[in-house]
């Protein structure tokens, strides 16, 4: 079953996206299982953030928790929640493999600017590849 | 036919062959004694000495938990089980009618399947060289049956593969095997290859790709009774009149290769999907049942959510609450303490071990996945088809379709695992819908490849890895560095505790790494618990 699948060449990339890149639902989700390929950063909340975080970012309880990203005050220094989309953390998965620097810069700013957070300032993609 | 062809001319070439692989051969049986040298697995557990009554609490009644209990209530030791979920088996896990499942954020699920149909969400076939796992199967008397991972007769498809026509797996395996054995005994006979292949090797090279690609004489794959003997017929061999085959027409190399279908041909060569692989009979749970019933069910307690494990000098003590009301807070100590709590979870959790075993506890992430079960009206794959179990392969979201491995001919319902995928977009995409939107997807997508899905669906169950309460993911997704510096550092055992599970195994989301490191840990505890007499 799982297993860590190596990366693949350019050319066989480019094959493999123009294979499964016959869009499917038109907001760019489930197009292709290599990256995501949504820009707008709603749209990638809704498709990967929510899965765990929940849809109003509430998080959730189990045998552990997820962390609510809605009001979380952790979220003040920018800095930080692009650290962990790109690295995870603990029991999070890295996204950095599957996501662009605009892809990143603009989910860490949706979601610091709704789901009950509103900060200000923005992450730029450049501050993400400063990151990586 | 060709597979079984006499000896031809090429006589003192054949005995060439014979002899080698004779040798080989004999090399093999000379090197595999009892169970097999290439497993970790040694046989039944032997505990010896008298742990004089000493005590070990479990967390998790999963298989390593579960392995863990058996063995070390058999040696003598008195145990105890607290498991969060209101079932026991953790991962192995199996769906069937009536059942109810509700995922993190609260969304239920009530499984409507017919009877003797199940989904299995988590583990769902055993492979042969899983001799711990299988060892204990078959001492404790869990059925057994044939899991069928490559069928010949089930479809490949790709969205832009032959203008997405669905393709059988026999045409695009026998095609390729066909077309590179022309092209390299091409290479081969116009001396091409002189550097890398001596003059001896040449000949037998040659003779194995005429066989390996069911070539012609002239070292061609063209149709013929040949190679429709590998790729099928276009009408098959009958009986009395009208009973000639036709031959069928392979598709060409440039078709085969632009299609990206040969992305697929690999997967049965997997050591790990090698035939053959085995499903217990009724469902993968059907394991955790014999356990349980070989551990004892009072020694196991459901709805325990764990909030902290601490240990001093003389035990280890660890508070629980009911899982369903988070009321009722209550302890539970033992002289030792064996932990298969997901490190997802445990990562999150009080536990006083060493800073080492602590960093390792926290760096590993949990891998996604997504198994959705459809339940259909009738078997289409079987009565239209011809497809008798194994696995159809898609680059579409749902990855893949497997059909059921049990129940041939049968006609009432049937499910389907009609979506499969983890670790890449397409898991967390589907993660993050509604389940029931992730069945409506995976009907919709799953009619590109059988239409016969739109008339014939009856009901579906969708489960998320990454919203199962008690995992908080699929597995632990160990990468090569984090490994390197931390797995050791899992394993140890720290003062009174000691850690068990998938997680601590080379066998990451297979039921046989949870039982391994179980055999494992269990081993080395009581060599620590004898020693300390």
């Amino acid at each position: 079953m799982p297993r860590v699948v190596p990366p693949v060449s350019s050319a066989l990339l480019a094959l493999v996206l123009a294979s499964d890149a016959m869009a499917q639902p038109s907001d760019g989700t489930f197009a292709s299982n290599q990256r995501f390929l949504p820009k707008d950063g709603e749209v990638l909340f809704r498709s990967i953030c929510q899965g765990c975080h929940m849809p109003e970012g509430q998080g959730a309880t189990g045998a552990g928790k997820y962390p609510a990203l809605a009001r979380n005050e952790k979220l003040e220094a920018s800095g930080y929640p692009v650290f962990v989309v790109l690295n995870g953390l603990r029991g999070m998965p890295p996204f950095g493999p599957y996501l662009d620097d605009e892809q990143v810069a603009a989910v860490v700013n949706y979601v610091r600017s709704h789901l009950g957070n509103d900060y200000q300032d923005k992450v730029s993609p450049d501050d993400v590849k400063a990151v990586r | 036919m060709s597979d079984t062809e006499p000896p031809v001319s090429r006589r003192d070439l054949l005995t060439l062959i014979g002899t080698l692989a004779g040798s080989a051969v004999m090399y093999q049986a000379m090197a595999s004694l009892g169970f097999a040298a290439d497993s970790p697995h040694k046989g039944p557990l032997k505990l010896d000495g008298d742990p004089r009554g000493a005590s070990v609490l479990i967390l998790g009644a999963g298989l390593a938990g579960l392995t863990a209990a058996l063995e070390l209530r058999k040696a003598g030791y008195k145990v105890q089980v607290l498991e969060y979920a209101d079932r026991i088996g953790g991962r192995c896990w199996s769906l069937r009618g009536g059942d109810r499942y509700t995922e993190l954020g609260g969304a239920e699920q009530r499984c409507d399947f017919d009877k003797d149909l199940y989904l299995n969400p988590g583990p769902w076939r055993i492979p042969y060289h899983h001799y711990a796992l299988l060892d204990y199967c078959h001492r404790l008397g869990v059925a057994l049956e044939p899991f069928v991972q490559v069928n010949y007769n089930a479809w490949l498809h790709g969205q832009r593969a032959f203008g997405g026509q669905k393709q059988r797996l026999r045409h695009v395996l026998s095609d390729f095997h066909g077309h590179v054995a022309e092209l390299l005994g091409k290479a081969v006979s116009q001396d091409k290859l002189d550097d890398m292949v001596s003059r001896e090797d040449k000949e037998i090279l040659l003779e194995a790709l005429r066989r390996w690609g069911a070539l012609n004489q002239n070292f061609t794959y063209r149709a013929s009774l040949r190679t429709s003997d590998r790729r099928g017929y276009a009408r098959d061999p009958g009986g009395g009149l009208s009973a000639e085959p036709e031959v069928s027409q392979p598709v060409g190399l440039g078709d085969l290769l632009k299609s990206g279908l040969w992305r697929y041909l690999a997967t049965g060569n997997l050591y790990e999907f090698h035939t053959t692989l085995l499903q217990p009979v009724g469902g993968m749970d059907m394991i955790a049942k014999a356990f349980a019933r070989a551990v004892g069910d009072d020694v196991i307690q459901l709805n325990a959510k764990v909030t902290s494990i601490r240990q001093d000098d003389g035990q280890v003590t660890v508070r629980y609450r009911d899982s369903r009301t988070g009321d009722n807070p209550r302890t539970a100590s033992a002289q030792w303490c064996i932990c298969t709590i997901p490190l997802s979870i445990l990562s999150q959790m009080e536990i006083n071990v060493g800073a080492a075993m602590a960093d390792a506890i926290s760096a590993v992430p949990y891998g996604s996945a997504i198994k959705i079960g459809l339940q259909f009206k009738r078997r289409f794959w079987e009565q239209d088809d011809a497809i008798y179990g194994g696995i159809s392969y898609t680059d579409l979201p749902i990855g893949l379709i497997g059909y059921p491995n049990h129940g041939y001919g049968d006609r009432g319902k049937a499910v389907v695992l009609g979506a499969y995928v983890f670790d890449a977009p397409f898991a967390y995409e589907f993660t993050a819908l509604p389940p029931a939107e992730r069945v409506r997807k995976a009907v919709e997508w799953g009619a590109q490849i059988h239409p016969q899905y739109r008339d014939e669906f009856d009901s579906g169950m969708a489960v998320a890895w990454h919203r199962v309460p008690g995992t908080l993911g699929c597995y632990g997704q160990w990468s090569d560095a984090a490994r390197k510096i931390h797995y050791q550092n899992l394993c140890q055992i720290d003062g009174r505790i000691a850690l068990a599970g998938e997680h601590a195994s080379y066998l990451p989301a297979w039921q046989e790494g949870a039982v391994l490191s179980a055999i494992d840990t269990v081993t080395r505890l009581h060599q620590r618990v004898m020693a300390s007499r």
